[in-house]
């Protein structure tokens, strides 16, 4: 028992480290593709390159993976509360030590180092979640409960928007799929999917169109439930005009927030998503680069360094948010499609694992790792092939940048660690 | 376990969505699989080859190249300028400016085209020093086309830069491009204009170069164009044109044995150094816009005429094929033929010969028109209708190379005409017609129509006795053999036997005391010839020659037509025997007669045509 104990690599699910590796090694020669232009020495470990630096933070992952494994699985259960606090004390004190990169306070640098409090926040809260979510005593069908995980992912979320890194936030919306499962009601899941439909329509047709058509649709429910169900609207159409009338304050408060709240470039990124705004050289130049880039490549790519567009450094940031168009123009439908099938069967794979947890902590604490892993991925790519708006978050274990790789190394190896115990009677 | 499933479901939707969109954009959507050309990532640079040059038959150059300096531009590396200097410096106007930016723009705005054509030198040097102020230009040498004995222009044609069509058509032009579009330029196009290297550069998304696209595998060197002979013999060709100065015609002499054409003079023409440079669409217009000398039509290929007495040739050979007279057989002529009851349906004849045996010698050298209408009328007459008598006689016409095209290697060309018995049924669609109605043919009349260069292949196919090598200007083409079909001979349908008797009678043209071409005669060359006046409604009669010589070993056939120049032995039959002369001597024995013809003009001849023409719109 004992020795099996001191093996922290027993019981591990070697599929999923697997997945991890062959992210990380697939990520770095892209990295490598897209950071290499005309340096003609290729030595890999020179650390003034991209591809270098990255190497060092993929060796460094290391020593955290085993730290990770060395700890036993209770230990994150039982000190979940403390490294949530810790957390959102790094966050906190990001607004006195921090230092503003690219207009955001969103990093610690010490010396040549930066570090990026938000990737490990994710983490926390994760951990948090799972902790509260897992008590016995506590129901999702209650308000009090769901008004009490709302508080916990409200902290980190404001903290990152105050930063302000509105993309990070953004990344805690995911939590709603691990509440749903745990038995938040599934109206809240309608609820977002209306208001997102509502936000989107509103945009694209305007408010006015937007209310005349919601109008329009309300009478006709109305009088439908009036001829041939009576005895329903009787009972219901309180309800009803009550869901008509918040929706109609929605659209006037998308319609305000969207011209008054946010700044000109979201009000840019949204209307060129909508095909609103056709614009290639100014505010759309990153998407039409992307998309460009991605469909040059074609049914087989380019080839391994081959893409000239990557090797003309066309798209910016081409190394971290923007990797998948390394992907896309250099091996093709085949190479990027190829990555989407792996994502997909990574997250299945983690969702199957969570759902044979015998501990609730365990279970939950997977559905979020999934959950954020799965927002990061819909939100990157879908920005990287121009169906989502740009926001600037990375894309799991692919995009160049030490703090995130190590958020979601800590993220997936929290859960090993966690799986590896489900078998262990302790 | 509803639950449970919800997030397993979005990843697999969304999973699906995504590669759904990766499979439009990357394999249904090839808008955006662009060529390298269109790439914005990489930078396409000409490396433009020499053009060959083009010499005559004894190596003297005919064609050269001197450099020039274009201006390019590549409209979005353009960055605002000061546009007065900028005109003041290439001298052209601010509205020249702006078309000129929309034109390179509407073509490409990453693709470098021609700002300016043909700087010269001069220019060039200023422009170099302060060029690379202005972004988005720079200078690209290129070679220009250069005439050094001014001559041959309808021959050698121009080279012009490519238009939006052939642009279209043709991928591997670019805009600004020059391309051979008359002449031996138009025909020999790929021979001459050789393969352009092409360099694509890397460039990142701040459009700055930043090496050579994967290390240069795509680059390629230019090749030069290959040089090109022609046939033509520039020394007789010049000698030729200033024969034909102040004369509208067409000359066009070939060499028998090959079929070789050895000179081909259209005149008024153009010295072709006119169509080079900065002022070529000046000049081009000019030519092009003057309906009334024409000079960019080529007489000797274009121009179809009557051909008139030469015809007669082709009518004796006809009747001695198809059996209707022997040499031997003779007619009398009281100065004219009357082949109907009416009373006009007679034909003048000048032959002078009083009712006094007339066989088929005499009749040539005579050039009796009673005598062709009369073996002319036998050969119709010999088949059971019309219809069957003239379509067996276009057919031997025809064997001669007439009334069709050549299909040879010079870029224009014009069919003529042979009439044959469908023709005759069209313009009299009742069938009732009979050999009288087309007597006019005998003699190089009627419905007959011939352009110089089919007149002197002619001729070609009478010295060889039977058959001739399609008229070809091409004599070498470095690397390149020549096409078989100038190389093969094509026969006529006329025996070799009846040419024997055909050449004594074009002999005693000149021999004869009484040959039409008796005052044209050569001392120590034995020519065979025949004069021509063909009738025209619109003024005096063309003036014809055909000849070829020496008799016995014909090294050179030659046709000569001089519009309005009254009678053949008038101006052609001079300037036929002035040229064989020069051919075949390379020097000339008559002094005053070719004086005559170097000063001699027509022009009031044309301009009386011109006024009379003028004063009928009127």
């Amino acid at each position: 028992m004992r020795s099996r104990k001191d093996n922290i690599f027993h019981g591990i699910d070697w599929i999923l480290v697997l997945f991890y590796f062959v992210f990380i090694f697939l990520g770095w020669i892209n990295i490598y593709a897209a950071t290499i232009i005309n340096d003609n020495q290729s030595e890999l470990l020179n650390f003034s390159t991209e591809y270098g630096k990255q190497l060092i933070w993929i060796g460094l992952s290391i020593p955290i993976i085993l730290l990770i494994l060395m700890f036993e699985a209770k230990f994150y259960e039982k000190y979940a509360s403390i490294i949530y606090g810790s957390s959102l004390l790094l966050l906190a004190g990001l607004f006195i030590l921090g230092k503003n990169i690219n207009g955001s306070t969103s990093w610690y640098a010490i010396g040549s180092f930066s570090f990026q409090p938000s990737e490990i926040a994710k983490a926390a809260t994760a951990l948090a979640i799972a902790k509260l979510v897992s008590d016995k005593q506590f129901n999702l069908k209650k308000l009090s409960a769901q008004a009490q995980a709302l508080l916990l992912l409200f902290f980190p979320a404001v903290l990152i928007i105050m930063q302000p890194d509105p993309g990070s936030a953004l990344v805690y919306t995911a939590f709603i799929f691990v509440l749903y499962r745990e038995g938040l009601p599934f109206y809240y899941i309608t609820i977002g999917f209306i208001a997102s439909f509502l936000f989107v329509i509103t945009l694209l047709l305007g408010y006015p169109v937007t209310l005349i058509s919601t109008s329009i649709l309300f009478v006709c429910i109305l009088l439908f439930f009036i001829f041939y169900r009576l005895k329903a609207f009787k009972k219901g159409w309180i309800k009803i005009t009550g869901i008509y009338l918040i929706s109609l304050m929605f659209i006037f408060s998308v319609d305000f927030v969207f011209n008054h709240v946010f700044e000109q470039h979201h009000r840019d990124r949204f209307n060129i998503i909508l095909g609103k705004t056709v614009d290639t050289k100014g505010i759309g130049y990153n998407t039409n680069q992307s998309v460009t880039t991605i469909a040059s490549g074609g049914f087989f790519g380019k080839g391994f360094l081959q893409g000239e567009r990557t090797q003309g450094n066309f798209v910016p940031e081409q190394q971290t948010d923007y990797i998948f168009t390394t992907i896309g123009e250099e091996w093709g439908f085949i190479g990027s499609g190829l990555v989407i099938v792996l994502f997909v069967a990574f997250f299945l794979r983690i969702i199957n694992r969570a759902e044979q947890q015998k501990s609730n902590f365990s279970r939950i604490y997977g559905y979020s790792i999934v959950a954020i892993f799965f927002i990061h991925f819909v939100i990157n790519l879908g920005m990287v092939i121009g169906l989502v708006p740009t926001i600037g978050i990375p894309l799991p274990f692919f995009s160049y940048g030490g703090s995130s790789l190590w958020g979601f190394t800590i993220l997936l190896f929290i859960f090993i660690r966690l799986d590896a115990n489900k078998t262990y009677e302790w | 376990m509803k639950r449970t499933g919800l997030l397993s479901f979005l990843i697999i939707f969304i999973g699906i969505v995504f590669i759904a969109r990766l499979f439009y954009l990357q394999i249904l959507n090839n808008s955006y699989n662009s060529p390298l050309l269109n790439n914005s990532a990489v930078k396409v640079m000409y490396d433009y080859p020499e053009r060959g040059y083009i010499f005559d038959r004894n190596g003297v150059l005919m064609v050269a190249n001197q450099l020039s300096y274009d201006v390019m531009v590549i409209p979005r590396e353009v960055k605002p300028l000061d546009t007065v200097s900028f005109c003041a410096l290439l001298k052209i106007t601010k509205e020249e400016f702006k078309e000129k930016i929309a034109r390179a723009s509407r073509y490409s705005t990453r693709i470098p085209s021609t700002f300016l054509a043909q700087v010269s030198k001069d220019d060039y040097a200023s422009l170099q020093e302060i060029l690379y102020k202005f972004k988005g230009f720079y200078i690209q040498k290129r070679s220009l086309r250069e005439y050094p004995n001014n001559s041959a222009a309808n021959v050698l044609g121009y080279i012009s830069e490519v238009n939006d069509a052939m642009i279209s058509n043709k991928s591997n032009y670019h805009l600004g491009e020059l391309i051979g579009t008359a002449g031996v330029e138009k025909t020999y196009e790929k021979i001459l204009r050789g393969v352009k290297g092409v360099k694509f550069i890397q460039r990142d998304r701040f459009n700055r170069e930043i090496g050579p696209f994967k290390n240069g595998i795509y680059d390629t060197l230019p090749i030069s164009g290959h040089d090109l002979t022609l046939t033509i013999d520039a020394v007789l060709q010049q000698y030729g044109e200033a024969l034909m100065a102040n004369k509208r015609g067409g000359i066009v002499a070939i060499e028998p044995a090959t079929g070789e054409i050895l000179a081909m003079v259209s005149t008024p023409t153009y010295d072709p150094n006119l169509m080079v440079g900065r002022d070529r669409s000046k000049n081009f217009t000019k030519f092009y816009l003057d309906s009334i000398n024409l000079p960019l039509l080529d007489r000797g290929l274009q121009a179809q005429y009557p051909p008139g007495s030469p015809f007669k040739v082709i009518s004796a050979l006809v009747a001695l094929q198809e059996n209707v007279i022997t040499p031997e057989s003779s007619i009398q002529c009281f100065g004219g033929y009357k082949y109907g009851s009416g009373k006009g349906a007679y034909m003048r004849c000048h032959c002078e010969t009083n009712g006094s045996p007339v066989a088929l010698n005499k009749a040539i050298y005579r050039s009796c028109n009673s005598y062709f209408a009369t073996a002319y009328r036998k050969v119709i007459e010999k088949f059971p209708t019309p219809t069957e008598g003239l379509n067996v006689w276009s057919k031997h016409a025809k064997s001669f190379g007439l009334g069709n095209y050549l299909d040879n290697d010079l870029s224009v060309g014009q069919k003529g005409s042979i009439p044959d018995g469908n023709l005759y049924n069209k313009i009299y669609p009742n069938g009732r017609w009979r050999s009288t109605a087309t007597i006019s043919n005998a003699i190089g009349q009627g419905e007959v129509l011939t352009t110089p260069i089919q007149l002197v292949n002619m001729t070609a196919a009478i010295a060889n006795e039977g058959f001739y090598y399609t008229p070809h200007i091409a004599k070498k083409i470095k690397g390149k053999t020549l096409d078989k079909k100038f190389t093969t001979p094509i026969y006529t349908t006329i025996d070799k036997k009846y040419f024997k008797p055909v050449i004594e009678g074009l002999f005693d043209v000149f021999e004869n005391p009484r040959g039409t071409a008796r005052g044209s005669i050569v001392e120590g060359i034995q020519i065979c010839g025949k004069t021509g006046t063909s009738e025209n409604p619109h003024g005096q009669d063309h003036s014809i020659f055909i000849a070829f010589a020496p008799k016995d070993n014909p090294k050179i056939a030659i046709a000569v037509f001089v519009e309005n120049g009254y009678w053949g032995s008038r101006w052609a039959g001079p300037i036929a025997t002035l040229m064989i002369e020069k051919y075949l001597n390379r020097e000339t024995s008559r002094p005053l007669l070719e004086e005559r013809m170097f000063e001699g003009s027509i022009q009031e001849e044309y301009d009386k045509q011109l006024k009379e023409i003028l004063k009928v719109e009127k």
